[in-house]
């Protein structure tokens, strides 16, 4: 154990003051989640492809599998838990991704979720290439996107104040059929 | 009723707080680790392993290696097993190997007390090899004096199988006959799901636990016991949440390795997680399938002899072998039935990673094959793509002799009206005639067939359990896994409006645990909403029937007069409420005279299968000199039968299209031809589609309902990536009049085809 070195990091996580010792070679990921248990920071794969790791560091959102933990000295992180209400109520963007189908295997969702939060400042809306570039550092082999992008598209507009355009499908979702014909 | 409302998950606010527990977040802080030391060759033998150096380091507690292990050799692939020995897996694995047959094949095992450790060490220890020659393509494999991959199969074909119709060599004769040829070729892919495999173990009162990432526990549970040469009630498998499987996660990947090495340790709880390159490398990836296709047809499109013959890539070791190619050969002669049909289907190893289950199970290859070539038919012919699949696709009322499955409705039919008005497919066919030019635009379509469920291959059997609370509440349990796809709020669904319960009454175990879950098989084959939905209607009935009996004690009402409706005893002939379910649940278990704890058990045998059918439309704009696709529109349309939760069903076929996108355009594993090593084990390097790689993705459903099913519903998992190839690669030959055989088509394939047809 001799070439081993400890450090002791001091931080806010989630708005709290905490403290661990911790093997300087350790990421915040095993930080977060082997010191203070916040299981939502998930490992894809810890070399900051996937994005499932992602929490927020003094403002900016970080792949925390490629930030040392040592480096969270005296910084202010969020993790997915900081988003939930004191009695567990669910954030707006938590809310919009549970009603908008955006979940599936809930691996990469935490990511998401967090990145999504970062992103969308209160009262911008950003174009749809806008948005999907800002979040197109997150892998999501399940849900094709397509729900997490109208999740974050509906946070946007309520955080805006307005509402989200809706796009009419012509066709509906499930399509009638009639003595053995399709009706459009 | 609940059946056919979008429901939230019944998951989905542990999921949104992340609170959710995965493999790894139950294990314990005093867990070892372990590494596998992976060979640094593709294919040779272990002379010897010195671990003298990675013992050293600080922290190790044990290096074991493959002279080490049991002898027992076991199968892998997450297949019911059959007591019939020839209907049995191919048992070719060994829990390490000195008979390395792919780069980074699995050669000792690091257990130390923590990661840095088990990893510093794993990378000291010392391996010699007497080297062999590799080989990664499936026909060079086949050809005399290939290198041999395992000594019980000299030409390394792990399987062949044919089938003959009619008579293909008098029908040729025939006068007139066009003939149409094509190779068409699919690569290896990966499932990525983005939890990577993990597990991890203990031995509690002298038995083995392990809890890991599988579709299948109680597949994995016998083939722990088979690895180990243990019986088989020595082993209980435990599957926590899921971060996706994909078919991955649909066989035995490493937890007999892992059951093993916790009985190495005196029973000390030992992880094995992988990273995302051990994913890539060492867990199962899609076969590569090559199809060689001749048609001879008369001008009106009609198909008078066909053969096809396909080389199905392995890999390293058999895992589901030759069931994938099986699976594609059977579709071939029934898509677009032919009198006279020649089909051979060779399954070969290979020093590549090994190939297995994955989303599809042989149907993406074939639909792009199948798909493709009825395009270049339609092509040589001049004839309309969409007029001569309604002429000469499986007719309504086909029924396949072996399966006795059924195209009972005009699906095909409907499916492709949705297409044509959504796309406005004639206008742009027009629209996009004689285009010149850098930048083309083209539309094409693609149709899609998928089995539900495995019968009559092999056994589909689903037990369920029910028991009720005394708030009137009841848990639900079935085989069946959640892993990500919505089956548990499908089940509660089910469950709720067959029983007569309020859908918030329903809590379904979503964990499966061998020692306490009823048998099924897992969460394959699209099998789940069909073969558990069996089960659950079975069990709910009964126990329903078993409820209303022993109400009459205190209702002295006779059951047949009475029903359960949104949680309470009710007199149907006047529907007054007599009790509440859980007011029945309390009385019937806290009866000191004759108590009841209100149980019920089922298993359903499943003797029926199902025909799952739709299309895919796609809409492409090809930059010639950039030799690059953009996608504009893609739409899937499917008949799954009843949507059991619409919104939970759109967001499987998506997911579908989406990995059906990357198929099509970007992912590929690509390994040295000198080495075998798969260069690209990564997420960088292996193009996984973004957000920004997709366009909208349309879906809609064609609700026919299907008759031999308990809820109505079948197939829906899996097939929404089979038409997705296709129909961009028919697009994009509508767009530049280059018809494609390989996949991906990225812009490295477009430009030797684009520079051979002399457009740049």
């Amino acid at each position: 154990m001799e070439d081993r070195q400890y450090k002791m990091v001091h931080c806010y996580v989630n708005g709290k003051e905490r403290a661990a010792m911790v093997d300087v070679r350790s990421s915040l990921t095993d930080m977060l989640r082997n010191e203070f248990g916040l299981t939502s920071v998930k490992k894809g794969c810890e070399v900051g492809e996937c994005g499932a790791c992602a929490v927020i560091i003094d403002g900016d959102c970080y792949d925390s599998c490629i930030y040392l933990a040592v480096w969270a000295e005296g910084k202010h992180i969020t993790t997915l838990e900081g988003l939930e209400g004191p009695n567990g109520e669910l954030s707006d963007i938590q809310q919009a991704f549970v009603d908008e189908t955006a979940i599936q295997c809930g691996f990469c969702s935490p990511g998401f979720m967090l990145e999504a939060h970062h992103v969308l400042k209160p009262g911008v809306i950003y174009t749809d290439d806008e948005l999907r570039k800002k979040l197109s550092g997150h892998l999501c082999r399940c849900t094709g996107y397509e729900n997490i992008m109208r999740a974050v598209k509906k946070t946007m507009y309520q955080r805006a104040g307005m509402e989200m355009p809706v796009e009419e499908d012509r066709i509906p979702l499930s399509v009638p059929i009639e003595d053995g014909k399709v009706v459009l | 009723m609940v059946i056919g409302k979008s429901l939230p998950r019944v998951d989905a606010y542990d999921k949104a707080t992340g609170r959710t527990k995965y493999t790894e977040d139950l294990c314990t802080p005093n867990t070892y680790v372990a590494r596998i030391v992976h060979a640094t060759i593709g294919h040779g033998y272990v002379k010897s392993i010195d671990t003298s150096e990675a013992e050293k380091v600080p922290g190790v507690v044990k290096v074991l290696t493959c002279f080490d292990t049991p002898p027992y050799k076991y199968p892998t692939a997450g297949h019911p097993w059959s007591t019939d020995p020839a209907h049995q897996d191919v048992a070719d694995r060994s829990l390490l190997t000195s008979h390395v047959r792919l780069f980074g094949d699995d050669i000792a095992l690091v257990i130390a007390e923590d990661d840095v450790s088990a990893t510093q060490a794993a990378r000291l220890v010392r391996a010699e090899y007497e080297e062999l020659p590799v080989v990664l393509d499936a026909r060079e494999a086949m050809k005399e004096g290939a290198p041999v991959i395992h000594e019980k199969y000299p030409n390394n074909v792990l399987s062949h199988t044919s089938s003959r119709k009619g008579n293909y060599e008098e029908a040729i004769k025939e006068p007139g006959l066009i003939k149409v040829e094509g190779w068409y070729d699919t690569p290896s892919v990966q499932h990525c799901h983005i939890e990577n495999f993990i597990c991890t173990s203990y031995m509690e009162n002298g038995r083995i636990v392990v809890l890991s990432s599988t579709q299948i526990p109680h597949i994995v549970r016998r083939v722990v016991g088979q690895a180990l040469g243990i019986p088989w009630g020595k082993v209980r498998i435990i599957k926590p949440y899921i971060g996706g499987g994909f078919g991955d996660k649909q066989d035995a990947l490493y937890e007999p390795l892992c059951a093993w090495a916790t009985t190495q340790v005196g029973g000390h709880p030992v992880k094995l997680d992988l990273s995302r390159e051990e994913t890539f490398t060492n867990c199962r990836v899609r076969h590569a399938i090559l199809f060689h296709i001749i048609s001879y047809v008369r001008p009106d499109g009609s198909m008078v002899a066909r053969k096809l013959e396909m080389w199905s890539n392995q890999g390293a070791y058999a895992s589901h072998g030759h069931s994938i190619a099986a699976k594609a050969m059977g579709a071939f002669p029934q898509l677009y039935p032919c009198d006279n049909v020649e089909c051979d289907s060779y399954t070969v190893f290979t020093n590549r990673s090994v190939a297995g289950a994955m989303r599809g199970y042989g149907m993406p290859q074939a639909s792009f094959a199948y798909e493709c070539h009825a395009e270049d038919i339609v092509m040589k012919l001049g004839l309309d793509p969409i007029q001569f699949r309604r002429d000469h696709l499986m007719p309504v009322g086909y029924v396949d002799g072996f399966s006795k499955n059924e195209l009972y409705s005009d699906t095909f039919n409907q499916s492709m009206d949705v297409g044509i008005k959504a796309f406005d497919y004639y206008k742009k066919r027009d629209l996009y005639r004689n285009q010149t030019g850098d930048i083309r635009r083209g539309i094409g379509m693609s149709v899609f067939w998928y089995n539900t469920a495995v019968f009559p291959i092999s056994l589909e059997t689903s037990s369920c359990r029910m028991v009720l609370n005394q708030d009137g509440s009841v848990q639900v349990q079935v085989g069946e896994t959640e892993i990500g796809q919505g089956a548990d709020t499908a089940y509660a669904q089910m469950t709720a409006d067959t029983l007569g319960i309020p859908f918030e009454n329903v809590h379904v175990v979503s964990n499966q645990d061998t020692d306490v879950t009823p048998y099924g098989t897992g969460a394959y084959a699209s099998r789940q909403t069909y073969t558990a939905g069996m089960s659950i209607r079975m069990c709910a009935e009964a126990f329903k029937e078993r409820i209303l009996k022993v109400a009459f004690d205190y209702t002295r009402m006779q059951p047949y007069i009475c029903d359960i409706v949104d949680g309470n005893i009710i007199r149907v002939t006047d529907g007054r409420v007599l009790m509440t379910l859980g007011d029945l649940a309390t009385e019937a278990l806290y009866n000191p005279k004759d108590s009841h704890h209100l149980t019920m058990e089922k298993t359903a045998t499943i003797r029926s299968n199902a025909y799952s059918f739709g299309c895919c439309f796609a809409e492409v704009e090809v930059d010639i000199p950039l030799c690059h696709v953009k996608l504009l529109r893609v739409m899937n349309v499917h008949d799954c039968g009843r949507l059991i939760n619409p919104a939970l069903a759109e967001g499987q076929v998506e997911g579908g299209m989406s990995m059906g996108i990357g198929y099509a355009l970007s992912e590929k594993m690509i390994y040295d031809q000198k080495t075998a090593r798969l260069l690209n084990n990564n997420l960088l390097d292996y193009k996984l589609s973004t957000t920004m790689d997709h366009p909208k993705l349309e879906v809609h459903f064609l609700e026919n309902e299907e008759p031999t099913s308990a809820f109505g519903t079948k197939a829906l998992g899996e097939p929404p990536v089979c038409p997705v190839a296709p129909a961009i690669r028919n697009a994009i030959l509508n767009a530049t009049g280059i018809s494609l055989h390989e996949l991906p088509m990225d812009p490295h394939l477009l430009f030797r085809e684009f520079k051979a047809a002399g457009l740049i």
